[in-house]
Order: structure tokens, then sequence, then C-alpha cells
């Protein structure tokens, strides 16, 4: 076992189990902070798998906005100091079956496929600059496209969240 | 003014009468008697300018024809129309004058006659509808409007003999009438409708003319007599011929007035009437069938008459007699004498009616003021009605003198006539029986009418009490006997008292010339005549003999008693019992026709409700069986529980044979022989129980099973998704990753 | 045993099988927003993890960017939508709002 391997087994530990506890928490903070450790246990999948660009936007993005995003939320919306800030689940043991059903699929599926894999290359040091070609080459129109996504995204949030007061005035 | 215009009026002016009479004649003062007089004279002045303008003219008939339809080129016929007419000749002249004669005295003599009936006002309707229906048979030139006619008369007799319907004799007696007509009316209408599908057309002259050209019905001489016998039918049921005839004396239930309208003088001569319109049509065997029907029928009436005590019977089987006679003499080819017979009879038979009338109309009164319940018609009540009612009498007598051939009788010329006539037919072709029982006959009828003349007339009252309450009949009664009595003489039919030969009645009225083929055509016209000619003398000879002597034979009888009625009835009970009782005619009818009708519509209705009934209910107990199973409480089912147990039985063996040929038949039957045994087992077992349980079961258990069914499940899955249905989006999204996962493995 | 592509897909997948689970059964809606954060985390594992053993190619990575982008601007649309909700119903559990039920 290389130290790759102990390393892709820690991450694995870390990433799903804190993922079991955002699912399986009642406790909706809980779910929040072990959120982010499953991020971090991604993003160390990325850097193990040679995308460290890409590991550092999952941790900047992720950690830094969404999730700060998602906490803000459950703050919004849940009165912290009630005890109403444990939340039950919803046909749960359907949805476990459905979803073990589910995960034993693609496992299974993923388990038994024999993956046309080739050979490992020399990890590049980093990828920041030839993603930054890419980005403004062959991925163009998309990455526009993203950038007008995500102004909309920011307009339309703040539209949607803010309160009607249009609506108020009228009335 | 046109011949045929006058016509047209006095055809119409009756029925005028009719229907003002009908619809307001109640409001009228007098119940409009006078209208129905007044209309009727009007008809008998224009009917007299119509016969005065033809007599002496052409023979040549005036006519009016209209197309009354025309459907057009129909297919499988051709070109159908009907079109009608009217036709005046001498004939249908000379008979409108009888009509309107007879219908305007009986008018009069109704006026006091009816005095006071419960429905006096339509009485005198009835008559309207009658005259016009009787003018209509005369003046129309075709079989289609001669037969309506036919019906109308026979309806308004019905009518008019059912006039007091609350007797039962009475209303019987019309239904039996217009019964026993239409029997004689089919054989009359199929008669038309055999010539009609030949010729195609109803009117006489053009039949006539076809014929004259060569075509016979369907091709062939017998078809040709056979329509002349049937159209004849109609005759002997209209102008009671035997074996027809029994209807006529049963009529007299009427009032004594419509007796002589209707049943003497006019309607029974319709029938005479027929013949003579369609003379020229009748083949020799047509016509000596109706020579030998009109000789039985005079001699059957005649001997008849001798034994009936009521006075309207006696005379209503007279006129039987006197109708045989006239057909008779057409029969043997007679055809002005037959006629002539009719016209003459038609006055002098009214007016015996007319005097019986009179004289039961005294008789009723007298026997209401002595409170008497008898008879006021049987002639062994009257008696002595000489001295009371003498006008009566004097016409009465009259009438019979000219009914028994008197000479100096309009009377003795017809019926000379006719017996020459007879005796000439039967010369010149050998049934000699013809003349035999038309000699005959004229005896007897004088020995019956004088019978009856001094039974009623003469002698002493039978009652002497009620001999003081006998008063003559009113004027209005009075005047037609009188008028009738008169025309009862020679000279208005012929200047000649002994022969009617070149009287403007022979002139008018010459035999038509046959139109039938000439191997089928009576004796030649001509030689005919020749004949008569030579028999008029013996004629006269045998006719006087004859009548004399029935006069005599009455005269001792009756007058003089030498001779005991009783006792030679007596001497011959069965041959008085016999005639009493009419040749059990009617007997015979009740125990033959009249029987064999009702024991066939008993068989009819036991099989109507037996059997028709029965399929009927009994389809209704199978379906019913069939569809709620069989019902031991419904006892009203017609099959039997044991009957329907067996019948499923049945009905389950023969499915289960048939579906077990069927699975034995397959060559992989799950579980081999095992398998196909138990199919068959099962189909009979469950055929079994679905007929028991009627197919209602198999409606209740499988139909109803499966849609209930169907409801039930969709139903459940209703629920069952409606739970699914939560308005939870994450549960839509379970039942997508369902679906996707079912999809995934159904395509791996 | 050496780490091979199969680890990571297996890892990927019960990684989208734990978010797939938040999203089927939490209530709270702020919860079924990290049960999708997760799967498409798990789908940039799979990304990358394609890429790297797929030939080196940086299209997957490519890719994963733009699934962080859209990932970024979801959670910010999400949120100002359970914001709203929260406003309207004053509750954010998912099975409460069945409005869509009528």
């Amino acid at each position: 076992m290389t130290l790759i391997d102990v390393i892709f087994w820690f991450f694995a530990a870390v990433t799903l189990g804190s993922a079991a506890v955002v699912v399986f928490s009642r406790n909706i903070i809980y779910s929040a902070f072990a959120l982010l450790f499953t991020f971090f246990g991604v993003a160390g999948f990325y850097v193990l798998l040679g995308a460290d660009f890409i590991a550092i936007t999952q941790l900047l993005i992720y950690v830094g906005g969404i999730l700060v995003l998602l906490v803000f939320g459950v703050m919004l919306t849940n009165k912290v100091v009630s005890v109403d800030i444990k939340s039950g689940t919803l046909n749960a043991g359907v949805a476990m079956v459905v979803v073990s059903l589910t995960a034993g699929t693609i496992a299974g599926i993923f388990y038994a496929t024999e993956w046309k894999t080739a050979p490992a290359e020399m990890l590049q040091p980093t990828t920041a600059g030839e993603l930054g070609t890419m980005m403004m080459t062959s991925y163009l129109l998309p990455f526009e496209v993203a950038s007008v996504v995500l102004l909309v995204a920011l307009i339309g949030a703040a539209m949607v969240s803010r309160r009607d007061r249009s609506k108020q005035e009228a009335a | 003014m046109p011949v045929i215009d006058i016509s047209l009026a006095v055809l119409l002016l009756p029925l005028a009468s009719f229907t003002i009479l009908i619809f307001v004649g109640k409001r009228l003062p007098r119940g409009g008697d006078w209208l129905g007089l007044t209309l009727l004279t009007a008809c008998l002045g224009l009917s007299f300018a119509v016969l005065y303008q033809r007599v002496g003219g052409p023979l040549a008939a005036d006519v009016l024809r209209f197309n009354w339809v025309d459907f057009g080129d129909v297919p499988l016929i051709g070109h159908l129309q009907v079109q009608l007419g009217f036709a005046v000749d001498n004939l249908a002249a000379i008979m409108m004058v009888v009509v309107c004669l007879v219908s305007t005295l009986v008018h009069l003599f109704s006026i006091g006659y009816m005095h006071g009936d419960v429905r006096y006002t339509r009485y005198f309707a009835y008559l309207g509808i009658f005259t016009f229906s009787m003018l209509m048979i005369v003046l129309t030139d075709n079989f289609f409007l001669m037969y309506v006619g036919w019906e109308l008369v026979g309806l308004s007799s019905y009518l008019l003999i059912g006039h007091w319907y609350e007797k039962k004799s009475a209303s019987d007696a019309a239904k039996k009438a217009f019964i026993v007509n239409r029997i004689g009316d089919i054989g009359m209408f199929t008669g038309i409708m055999i010539l009609y599908f030949t010729f195609r057309t109803f009117t006489f002259d053009d039949i006539f003319a076809m014929m004259a050209a060569g075509t016979v019905p369907m091709g062939s001489e017998a078809w040709l007599t056979a329509a002349g016998v049937l159209i004849f039918c109609g005759a002997v049921g209209k102008s009671a011929q035997f074996p027809l005839h029994v209807w006529l004396p049963d009529a007299m239930e009427g009032p004594t007035p419509v007796s002589a309208l209707i049943h003497a003088a006019t309607m029974v001569a319709a029938g005479v009437f027929l013949v003579a319109r369609t003379f020229p049509m009748m083949t020799a065997d047509a016509l000596t069938v109706i020579a030998y029907v009109g000789a039985v029928t005079a001699f059957v009436a005649a001997t008849i008459a001798i034994a009936q005590n009521d006075i309207k019977k006696v005379l209503a089987y007279s006129t039987v007699s006197q109708l045989g006679y006239m057909v008779m003499g057409l029969g043997v080819g007679a055809y002005t004498a037959g006629f002539f017979h009719l016209s003459t009879h038609a006055m002098f038979k009214a007016g015996l009616f007319l005097g019986s009338g009179s004289v039961i109309h005294a008789m009723h009164h007298a026997m209401h003021e002595t409170h008497d319940h008898g008879d006021p018609q049987d002639v062994r009540n009257m008696g002595g009605m000489k001295k009371v009612m003498p006008v009566t009498f004097l016409t009465f007598l009259m009438f019979t003198l000219a009914i028994s051939g008197v000479p100096f009788t309009s009377g003795f010329l017809s019926k000379d006539e006719l017996l020459a006539g007879s005796l000439a037919f039967g010369q010149t072709t050998g049934h000699y029986l013809i003349p035999v029982i038309g000699f005959l006959v004229a005896g007897l009828t004088a020995f019956y009418m004088f019978r009856l003349v001094f039974l009623t007339f003469f002698g002493d009252h039978a009652e002497a009490g009620r001999a003081e309450h006998l008063r003559e009949s009113p004027a209005s009664m009075k005047i037609p006997l009188i008028v009738f009595a008169v025309l009862s003489f020679f000279v208005f039919w012929s200047f000649n008292p002994f022969g009617s030969a070149g009287s403007w009645f022979a002139d008018a009225l010459p035999r038509p010339e046959s139109v039938v083929p000439a191997t089928v055509r009576a004796a030649d016209a001509a030689e005919f005549a020749e004949a008569m000619h030579h028999a008029h003398v013996p004629t006269i000879v045998l006719s006087l003999l004859f009548a004399g002597l029935g006069i005599l034979i009455a005269f001792l009888t009756y007058r003089k008693k030498s001779i005991n009625a009783d006792a030679v009835a007596a001497k011959f009970p069965g041959v008085h019992r016999f005639l009493l009782n009419k040749w059990y005619i009617d007997e015979l009818y009740d125990a033959t026709a009249v029987g064999w009708t009702l024991a066939t519509t008993r068989v009819l209705n036991w099989i109507d409700a037996n059997i028709i009934d029965g399929l009927v209910n009994g389809t209704a107990s199978w379906t019913r069986a069939i569809v709620f199973g069989y019902d031991e409480h419904r006892k009203d089912t017609a099959i039997s529980a044991r009957f329907f147990l067996v019948t499923g039985l049945v009905v389950a063996v023969l499915t289960a044979w048939w579906a077990g040929e069927w699975v034995f038949s397959l060559e992989n039957v799950p579980g081999g022989w095992f398998g196909a045994g138990v199919f068959t087992m099962l189909v009979g077992v469950l055929t079994l129980f679905f007929f028991w349980s009627g197919a209602g079961g198999f409606d209740r258990y499988v139909v109803d099973g499966m849609v209930n069914g169907t409801a039930y499940l969709s139903g459940f899955f209703g629920l069952l998704l409606r739970k699914f249905q939560s308005g939870r989006v994450q549960t839509y999204i379970i039942f997508v990753l369902m679906g996707v996962m079912v999809i995934f493995y159904l395509i791996r | 045993m050496h780490i091979t592509l199969t680890h990571y897909v297996i890892v990927s997948a019960l990684l989208f099988s734990l978010g797939l689970f938040a999203v089927l059964s939490r209530r709270n809606a702020i919860l079924v927003l990290m049960g999708i954060e997760l799967i498409l985390n798990s789908a940039n594992i799979n990304f990358i993890a394609f890429s790297r053993f797929g030939g080196s190619d940086m299209g997957g990575q490519a890719v994963a960017i733009f699934v962080i982008i859209l990932a970024a601007a979801e959670a910010a649309v999400a949120l100002a939508i359970v914001l709203n909700i929260y406003q309207r119903f004053h509750t954010v559990n998912v099975d409460d709002i069945n409005k869509l039920r009528e």
C-alpha cells in the first residue's frame, strides 16, 4: 500500500463519513459543518487526481461561497434558539431502499465495467495555465454562457429573495 | 239545360238534405222534415225533366267524365289512372225517376208515420243519404263509383233497419243485413278486380268496347263467365236472392216506410239494376246461372210467404219472390221485361208496404188505446179493416191486383212480358223448368196476396173492442198511397192494356247488344224476340189461369171458408212447419256457416290463448329465467322448476361435450389428457352454474365482476396513487428514480 | 492494491447516493440543497477521475469548472427561492409546501 493509497482511503473516509453526517444528522447546523469536511475531502481527491486548480476552486467557491450561503440560509430560515432546528426525514424507509438500489446499481456497473484507461501521464505541476488557455479557446462559448448564467443568477437571486415591495406598495 | 247537369243536381240535392239535417236539423222547425221533402220534390221534378228529355230522343247516354287520380307511369303496372264519371242513359233516367218518386212519397208518408219519433230528424237525414247513394249507383258510368254507392246504400240500409236500435231484434237485423250483404259484395269486388286487371279501367262503356273488340279477361271466356257470376254475387246479396235472401225479412224491423223505400222499391232493386247495367258482358252460362238463381228465389220466397202471419213478413217474402222474378227475367234475356217489372213493382210494392204501414199505424194506435200488448203486425189480429180504412183498403187492393197480374194493371203488363221471356227461353234453350216455376209463382203470388187482403180487410175484426178505436190514416199518408195506386194502372206504362210492345218504355229500353264473344253469347236477340212474340198469347192465357186459380183458392179458403186452412195445414204438418220456418234456411246457416265460424273462432281463440300467448309468455319466462335465474317464487312463469333444471343439465352436457371435443383435438394441452378432462369438466360445471343461476349469474359474476373489478382496481390504484400524489416533490423524485431503475433493468 | 479509476467512481457513486438520499428524504429545504451539492461534487469527482485516467485530457477539468460555476449559481438562486418560500409559508419544510397538490 503506497502513500497515495493511504491518502486516498483517508480522503474517501473523510468525504463519505462527513457526507453521511450531512445526510443523516438531525441537526442542520451539524450538517452544514459536516458539509465543510465533505468539500475538503473532495478537494483532496482533486489534488490526488492532479487537478490542483479545481481543488483550489472547490475550496474557494464551495467552502467560501456556497457553504457560507447555505449557513446563511440555515440561519435565516431556522430559529436557532428554538428546538425546531432539528429536521426530520420524509419517506426515509422508501428513500433508503430506492437509494440503496440505485447505489448498488451504479456501483455494480462501475465495478463491473472494464474501463479503458490510458497510462497515467506525468503529473503537470499546475493545470491553471492550460485550463485558462482552454477557457479562452475551445471552451470559450460555454465560458461566456456560464458568465451570463452567473450574472442572471445573481440578479435573479437578488430579485427573488428580496421582499416584494412593489406588491406591498400596490396594496 | 243539359241532361247531365240536371242529373247531377238530382244526385246532389239529397246529399244536401242529409248534410243539413244531420248537422242542424234539430234546430229547424218540425225537425226539418219539410226540408227533406222539399229537396226531394225538387229532385223528382228534375228527374221527370230528364226523363222527358231522354225519352224519344237518341239512345246514346249523356256522359260526364273526369280523371279522378292520375299516377302517371307506375312501375310494373304502366300508366295508372282512375277515370270516374256519370252517364245518363234511358236505364238511368227511368231508374232515377223511380228512386226519386218512391223517395219523395216515402218522405211524405213518413211525416205522418214517424210523427213523434225519438230520432225523427235523423231518420229524414238517413233517407237523404240513402237517396243520394242510390242515385249514385244509378247515375255512375263505372264500377268504382258503383261500388262506392253500393256500400253507401248498405250503410244507410244498416242505419235505417237499426233505427230503433234499442230493440235487440232491430240491431241484430241491421247487423245481419250488413254482414250478409258483405258476403255478396266480396264476390262483386272480386269480379270488378278481374275486369280491372285486364281492362285497366272501371268504366262500363270502355270495358264493353274492349270486349266487343275481342278482349276477354285473362284471355279466357271462362274468366268472363266468372267475372259475370261474381258481379252477380253483389246482386244476390243486395237483391236478397237465394241463398242470401235471409236478411231481407229480418230487415222489416226497420220503420215501414223504410221497408217501402229501401227494402221493396229501390235498394233491393239495385241488384237487378246492376245485372241490367252489366247485361252486355254476361255470357250465356252466366245468364243461365242468373236465371236459375232468380227462379229458385222466386219459388222459395213465394212458398214461404204463404205460411207467414206477419203482414210485413208476407210482403218481404213477396218482395224477395218478385226480385227473383226480375232477376230471372234478366237471366233469360228478357232485359226490357225484367227492368219493366222492376219499375212497376217499385210502385205497387212500395204502395203495399205503405199500405201495410197505414194498417199497422192504425193497429198500433188502437192497441195503444186499448192497452193491448199484442202484435200490431199479425194478420190474425186484424180483419174488417175495409170499413174503417176505405182509402187504404182500395189502394191496397189495387196493389194486390197489380202484383197478382190481373189485367189492366201495370203488374199484368210487366209480368206478362217476363213470363213470355221465360217461356221463350225455355223454347230456345230447353230449360223448361224456368217457365214452369215462373207460372207456378204467379199463381202462388196471387194466392198469398189475396190471402193477405182477405185476412186483413174482410170479415170482422179479430177483437171487437178494438174496432171502434181504428182510424183512417192522415192525409200525408193517404196521398202517397193514392199516387202509387194510380201509377199501378196500365195507362202510364203502355196504352195497350194487354201488351207493352211498342210502348214508350219498350222503345226507350231495347235489349242492349251483347259484347261477349260469339261462342259464349246467349241466344240471338232477334230470334229471342221472335220467340217471345209467339209466346205472348199463350203466356197471357196461362198467367191469367194461374193467377185466377190462386185468387179463387184464396177466396174459397179465407173468405168463403169452404176450405179449412188449418185442416190443410194439419194434413201436411211437415210441409206447413217447413214453410212456416222459412225452409229452415236460417237454422241451416246457424248450423253451418255461423256454427263453423264460431267453431273456427273458438279454435283460433284457443290457439291464440294457448299457443301464441304460450310462445310469447314462454319467451318472456325463458328470458327471465335465463337472465335472472329460475325463481321458484314466481309462480306465473310458464316453465316448471324441474323442466328448467333438466334443460340446464342438457345444455351443460352439450356444452361440455363440445368443449371436450375441441380441447381433446388440441395437441399440446397443459397436463395432457388429465388437463383436457379437467377443462371439459370445468366448462360443464360452469355452464350448469351459469344456466341455473341464470345468464344473470353470468352477468352478475363475470360481466359485473369484470366491471366491478376494473372499477375496484381503478379505485385501488387511485387511492394508492392518491397517497403518492402528495404534492411533495421528493416523493415524485422517488418515483422518477424508481422508474429510472425499472427502465434500466428492463432495457439492460 | 493500487488505486484505480474504479475506486474513484465507486466513491463518487456512494457520495452521489448519499446526496440523493438527502434530496429524497430530508424535510428541510436547506438540507435538500446540501444533498444537491453532494451530488454535484460526486459528478465532479467522476469528471476529474475520467479526465485523469482517460489520457490526461483537460476537458474533464474544464467541465468540472463549469459544474462548480453552475453549482454556485444554483445555490444562490435556490437559497433565494428558499428565503422567499420562508417569507411566504414561514417554513422551509418541503413536505409542508405541498401547494402543488391542489
